[in-house]
């Protein structure tokens, strides 16, 4: 069973109500399943006379359902659903209870526009029960935009028309484009052959040169062998963990050195998207996001300057400018000789 | 065709061999349809399509992109130019494994030698260093401007979890590199670094032996480190880095798929 959007529902039951004259809640709830089947109020004289002209501006669903796209709105002829088509077929069972002279299908596949036309040369034409798919091969030709099913009223004989006519009511219009758009929105692209190869060739050669321009002028420090039993003074971890190691300097090492690294570190980095739930990625819209990276960003760069620049003998606090700078890592820095 | 000599200029002939080369039956099995290197290329949408579908290397980025993507501005271009650091570092690094031997004895000495025997040594060594360092500066502030632009919001968060596990490998490939020169830098930066695994909680002494091979930085501790530098970490980085390419190419980044 194909699952019918709420809002289709609701407006087939809208029109199957006032066909029938009963409330639209207990259409909607026979629709669903949740009510009982809609008792029809017989008494009500629903079995007036309808003139040709009043049946054929019911068989062509125009200004008075208010449902009716206009005949010029564009947009509702480029994209006809194939996914209506269940929707009317799902209806069908429950108008069959009311229609009292089952119709042949071949009769039933007739299309809205002519007889239209048709009623007014005459009532026994009137009388089908007319349904409009959209045709598979495209003949749909713009009336294809509606899919519109009329359906007789419950008749126990006619009393003031002619032998054979039966009169027939709108009972719903389904907009085609409802269910599925059929093109995806066109987006501005470009070649990625040669547009962003030529890009990431560009990158790839500065970063080729700045590597190669550090690598001739800074030197790689080598100390003097390594040695267990000559701890130097001070003891410092490579740049990316001295931020860690200034906290160290701080805080108890169960909390600096594993919670903090563990736990905003690792496992908070990690969940971030699952706790921003914001769905925008404009930067207005997710100030306290960005305020808190950057306050992250702003710390780890200051505590890991501080490690690099302000730490001396014994990790203790020294000004470069007076005590000089205790950071191997930058000990051979420019070589002119 | 022949000059006044009646000989065939050497320009010419020239031309026709690279004709009759880059004509010939191995060539043209060597490239695919489309390649820009074939004879008679010519820039048209189908081979603009082609260049991009029928190479192994640039058919991880779809046939078209997002115009806003390439802008340099934009992308910065920093998570490609991690891998193409990581690139170069596996590169250098085989370079440098021809000359390094990962024991007490001969680490220090091996690295000493790359300077003074080496052709290119000195070079290649710094290259690997600091390449190493402008990796995991360039991984970071790749997952900052994805923090920034908001690019690990659904459907990325998985990718985004990937990259943060990119992020600590990288952090322990460059950690692992540091103590191979087997310096007074490399070993007490490391014993200052490991030190802090001894504060995990309950298990804080055996993780701290696993890692180190023993008590404290040792020998034995080289090994390990080395193995864990030119094998492990690569290895498990590698398989990461397919998964995060993948998912940006499915996923797309902020700007569609890459």
């Amino acid at each position: 069973m194909v699952d019918i959007p709420e809002d289709l529902l609701r407006r087939s039951a809208e029109a199957k109500a006032r066909a029938l004259g009963v409330p639209v809640e207990a259409v909607l709830a026979e629709m669903t399943g949740e009510g009982p089947p809609v008792e029809v109020p017989r008494a009500e004289p629903m079995e007036r006379p309808v003139t040709d002209a009043e049946a054929a501006a019911e068989a062509e669903p125009e200004p008075a359902m208010s449902e009716v796209p206009p005949r010029s709105q564009p947009e509702a002829e480029v994209e006809i659903s194939q996914g209506a088509e269940p929707e009317v077929a799902a209806e069908e069972p429950k108008v069959a209870e009311y229609d009292e002279e089952p119709v042949p299908p071949a009769e039933a596949s007739s299309e809205v526009e002519p007889v239209a036309a048709e009623a007014e040369t005459g009532p026994a034409e009137v009388a089908t029960l007319v349904e409009e798919r959209p045709s598979d091969d495209g003949s749909g030709n713009g009336s294809g935009r509606l899919a519109a099913m009329v359906t007789p009223r419950p008749v126990v004989p006619p009393t003031g028309l002619p032998e054979g006519v039966r009169t027939q009511r709108l009972l719903t219009v389904v907009k085609a484009r409802a269910i599925q758009t059929v093109k995806p929105d066109p987006t501005d692209k470009v070649n990625t052959w040669p547009h962003l190869m030529l890009m990431e060739f560009s990158a790839l050669l500065a970063i080729t040169g700045l590597l190669v321009v550090m690598a001739v002028v800074i030197h790689s420090p080598l100390l003097d062998p390594a040695n267990v039993n000559l701890t130097p003074n001070p003891s410092k971890a490579p740049w990316y963990f001295l931020g860690l190691q200034e906290l160290l300097s701080y805080f108890d090492p169960q909390i600096a050195g594993v919670m903090v690294p563990t736990f905003t570190g690792l496992i908070g980095f990690m969940l971030i998207p699952f706790i921003d739930k914001n769905p925008s990625t404009r930067p207005s819209d997710r100030k306290f996001a960005v305020m808190l990276y950057s306050i992250f960003i702003a710390g780890s760069a200051t505590l890991t300057m501080f490690g690099v620049l302000f730490r001396g003998r014994g990790f203790n606090w020294s000004y470069p400018w007076r005590d000089g700078i205790f950071f191997d890592d930058l000990l051979d820095w420019v070589h002119f000789e | 065709m022949a000059n006044g000599n009646g000989r065939t200029a050497l320009k010419d002939r020239v031309k026709e061999a690279q004709e009759k080369l880059w004509g010939s039956q191995v060539v043209e099995a060597i490239l695919r349809p489309g390649s820009p290197f074939k004879q008679g290329y010519q820039d048209s949408p189908r081979n603009r399509s082609y260049v991009v579908m029928n190479n192994v290397l640039y058919h991880l980025h779809p046939v078209k992109v997002k115009r806003h993507g390439v802008k340099l501005s934009y992308t910065l271009c920093l998570g490609g130019l991690s891998f193409f650091l990581f690139i170069v570092l596996t590169i250098t690094g085989i370079f440098l494994m021809f000359y390094y031997t990962p024991t007490g004895e001969l680490a220090y000495d091996d690295i000493q030698r790359l300077s003074t025997d080496v052709a290119f040594g000195s070079l290649v060594r710094n290259i690997h260093r600091w390449g190493a360092h402008l990796m995991v500066l360039s991984v970071f502030l790749h997952m900052s401007r994805v923090f920034y632009h908001g690019a690990y919001k659904p459907p990325r968060e998985f990718n985004w979890v990937v990259g943060v596990i990119l992020l600590l490998l990288t952090l322990l490939l460059s950690f692992s590199g540091y103590l191979l020169p087997w310096d007074q830098l490399a070993l007490w930066a490391v014993t200052v670094g490991t030190n802090m695994a001894g504060f995990v909680p309950v298990f804080g002494n055996q993780v701290k032996f696993a890692l180190l091979a023993g008590a404290e930085v040792s020998a034995a501790t080289l090994l390990r480190f080395y193995v864990l530098h030119v094998l492990a970490f690569p290895f498990v980085i590698v398989i990461f880095m397919a998964v995060h390419f993948w998912r940006v190419r499915k996923d797309g980044g902020v700007s569609g798929p890459l």
